[in-house]
């Protein structure tokens, strides 16, 4: 096995634990932490079915963006949706023909979609970071990790693009590799630039996903302002410090 | 008293301003003296270790708040909430921003309790906590009226009232508070009310109203205090007893009991619906407050509590005292627990217990102002969005010409007044007058194309806060209305056959 190969073994092995567990740990602390008051913002869904369906609005069509500004609404879905049409194309190099999901993952609308997608990435990615430099206002709350994490990004589309239409790499030895990778059965990688670039810079994505503003991503499932029920005079809801015992009424 | 300042041309319709940092660097509110912090159980003033102090109580505070965990680590600085701040809209310091605002608190959050932040503080802007921040935090904190606007329109629903909330908390943990809401609460805890009221001078007031309503009407109204056995306790901000328009309000609540035939009561022990202690985030000092209205609930015997028109205090009522001083198991359980005085009028209104002779409000073009607790914190009735249904049905009952303002500046988009979460200061007017501007420009809208002549609310703050705003805007400042003062008006007393 080449040292290359070695590397991106040890760096996916690294990245992939690191990912799981810091995303698991958050995901705890999030679960953990008690919300004693009840904080919904109204109007608010006065069931539970309500509430999930609240929040199915949010994460498909990011309802609330929506609300708030059509730029930033159109460039965020369009990258998100991106994702998830790259997330299923490229499946198929991480399950084998044998999984309940190979007849989907290998229909040719969803190849050519997530193929396209790749340029619906750069587009929702390249609008979100020019309102980051022209208006001023988002300019003024932008920290260099901002920048960092849609160039990033915009790094991972990019390699991924230049693989599927210049330089093409040889998917069935990465599929190999990446089959391997799950079964600790090691298989050597192709060697070419544009994949090492984009195998390297997933690595730092999953690596940075933990500690990072990425947490948004399980975080809008737990923010209590969306998933709480509206519901407080019919049912009493006591949690955290709201129902510890009462003290002597001092602050502390 | 603050300096001179320029009070905002409205235009047309409200345009983003080009960000002017540090434009309301200056405007800070008083602090408060060691007495009023102490008597809260906070430090009396700023502590030896306070740097310490600060983290350790941030800490402290986002292990106890799922909302503050959340809220900390999900913002991705889309920019969605940037023009959504009426004071940002209005003073364009982009501090005002509700991203830049929570930033003051998440920028020492990230430095203190992550790995970004402790490893590369630069690079994810973590600050450490200094003078110069807590400076920030104090000026900045306390422009925020915790609206809740920017909520409505964040992807993650993130509440910059919470975090302006634990920021405050945590001030008064190191011991520097502010002189408005201490004061304040310090005398609710004292003697039971905002204003510091007596129970003599209650009764005065109540007897002086009895009077005015006597002399108006020729009919016996009654506004009782501290009736053992009355139905129903009644929990109104204490402005209501003597502020302008708020009385209106007040006096048209007994006229509605009256009405009705039902039996109530004020007490003279929880004679404040207001509880600023939400406003500085402290959860015993809440609950302590909130306390005294069971107490006198139960003192008193009732079968039901209703809450006069208030906006915090309706969330507080409304979503918190289950929580805080429930449960309500000895309150009659056929009513809601408790219940927002419009939304006993508007039952009263749709069984045709009352009757209202509309014709007496025609000298008005109304418009609603709905309150941001009201409208992005609470509920009234059984639907979502009753909040928004029930209060324009009870002015609707009373007024022959009503018009909404547009609808992206009401509802669970409304502007606020500009002069809540404890902003209603003197030394804030600057503040409160450019807060106030996207609001003022709606209603100059409605004013020119409707002919509005008043603006109705259901929130003490709104009421005294647009008593103060509406000359600056050249406005008169009676174009403030209680919705119960306009019910008042129209009520008609006597029996329902007549």
């Amino acid at each position: 096995m080449s040292a290359v190969t070695v590397i991106y073994v040890v760096l996916f092995y690294v990245a992939t634990a690191i990912f799981l567990a810091g995303l698991a740990r958050k995901v705890y602390v999030y679960a953990r932490t008690p919300q004693p008051l009840k904080i919904p913002t109204t109007p608010a869904p006065t069931t539970r079915a309500g509430v999930w369906m609240r929040m199915a609005r949010e994460v498909t069509v990011f309802e609330s963006l929506f609300k708030s500004n059509k730029w930033i609404w159109l460039f965020g879905w369009i990258f998100h949706f991106a994702l998830l049409l790259a997330f299923f194309r490229h499946l198929r190099y991480a399950i084998t023909p044998e999984s309940f999901l190979w007849p989907f993952v290998s229909l040719e609308l969803v190849q050519t979609a997530g193929k396209y997608g790749g340029y619906a990435m750069v587009i929702g990615l390249l609008g979100l970071l020019g309102r980051r430099i022209v208006v001023d206002r988002v300019r003024y709350i932008s920290s260099p990790s901002d920048f960092l994490m849609l160039l990033l990004l915009l790094g991972i589309a990019g390699s991924g693009l230049m693989m599927t239409f210049v330089s093409h790499t040889d998917i069935v030895a990465l599929k190999a590799f990446l089959l391997g990778l799950m079964l600790f059965d090691w298989q050597p990688l192709p060697a070419s630039a544009p994949l090492l670039i984009h195998l390297g810079l997933v690595v730092v994505l999953m690596i940075v996903f933990p500690f990072s503003k990425l947490l948004h991503a399980p975080g809008v499932f737990f923010s209590p302002t969306r998933n709480q029920v509206d519901n407080p005079r019919e049912q009493r809801w006591v949690a955290g410090w709201s129902a510890e015992p009462p003290t002597s009424g001092r602050a502390g | 008293m603050a300096a001179k300042f320029e009070t905002p041309t409205l235009k047309e319709y409200i345009e983003i301003p080009h960000v002017h940092p540090g434009a309301m660097a200056e405007s800070k509110s008083y602090a408060a003296k060691p007495e009023h912090n102490t008597a809260l159980g906070f430090p009396g003033e700023l502590v030896e270790n306070w740097e310490q102090v600060a983290v350790m109580k941030l800490g402290d505070l986002v292990s106890k708040s799922r909302a503050l965990q959340v809220f900390l680590d999900s913002c991705v600085k889309c920019g969605a909430c940037t023009d959504k701040c009426h004071y940002y809209l209005g003073t364009s310091d982009p501090k005002n921003m509700p991203v830049a605002r929570q930033d003051l608190l998440r920028s020492v959050y990230r430095r203190y309790y992550t790995t970004a932040g402790k490893l590369f503080p630069k690079l994810v802007g973590a600050r450490d906590m200094t003078k110069d921040v807590l400076d920030e935090w104090y000026n900045y904190y306390h422009q925020c009226s915790q609206c809740r606007r920017c909520s409505v329109f964040c992807p993650y629903g993130i509440d910059t009232a919470e975090i302006s909330m634990a920021a405050r908390d945590i001030m008064d943990a190191v011991g520097v508070g502010q002189k408005y809401s201490n004061e304040i609460i310090g005398k609710v805890h004292r003697i039971g009310n905002n204003l510091g009221l007596p129970e003599p001078a209650l009764a005065d007031t109540l007897e002086g109203l009895e009077e005015d309503v006597k002399d108006e009407t020729g009919v016996d109204v009654k506004y009782p205090l501290d009736v053992k056995g009355a139905d129903v306790l009644l929990i109104t901000p204490s402005a209501d007893f003597f502020a302008e328009p708020h009385v209106d309000g007040l006096i048209g609540y007994g006229k509605v009991f009256h009405a009705a035939g039902i039996s109530w009561t004020l007490s003279s022990h929880a004679s404040e619906a207001a509880n600023f202690s939400m406003f500085i985030g402290s959860h015993a000092n809440l609950k302590k407050q909130a306390m005294r209205i069971r107490e006198a609930a139960l003192d008193l015997g009732v079968k039901r509590i209703i809450v006069g028109e208030c906006g915090h205090a309706w969330r507080v009522a409304y979503s918190f005292w289950n929580t805080l001083i429930g449960p309500f198991d000895f309150l009659d359980r056929r009513y809601p627990v408790p219940q927002h005085i419009c939304e006993f009028t508007y039952d009263l209104i749709q069984r045709g217990a009352l009757r209202f002779d509309k014709s007496a409000n025609d000298d008005k073009v109304v418009t609603f102002h709905d309150s941001c607790n009201v409208a992005r914190a609470s509920r009234m009735g059984d639907m979502p969005g009753g909040q928004f249904i029930i209060p324009r049905a009870v002015v609707q009952a009373s007024v022959n010409k009503f018009v909404d303002m547009a609808p992206e500046t009401i509802g669970e988009a409304t502007f606020c007044c500009g002069g809540g979460g404890g902003l209603l200061t003197d030394e804030l007017m600057e503040v409160r007058v450019k807060g106030a501007m996207p609001r003022m420009q709606a209603l100059r809208e409605v004013v020119e194309q409707h002919g509005v002549t008043h603006i109705a609310a259901i929130c003490a703050i709104c009421k005294a806060q647009f008593t103060k705003i509406l000359p600056y805007y050249e406005f008169p400042m009676d174009m403030i209305q209680s919705v119960h003062g306009l019910v008042s008006k129209a009520i008609r007393l006597g029996p329902v056959n007549e």
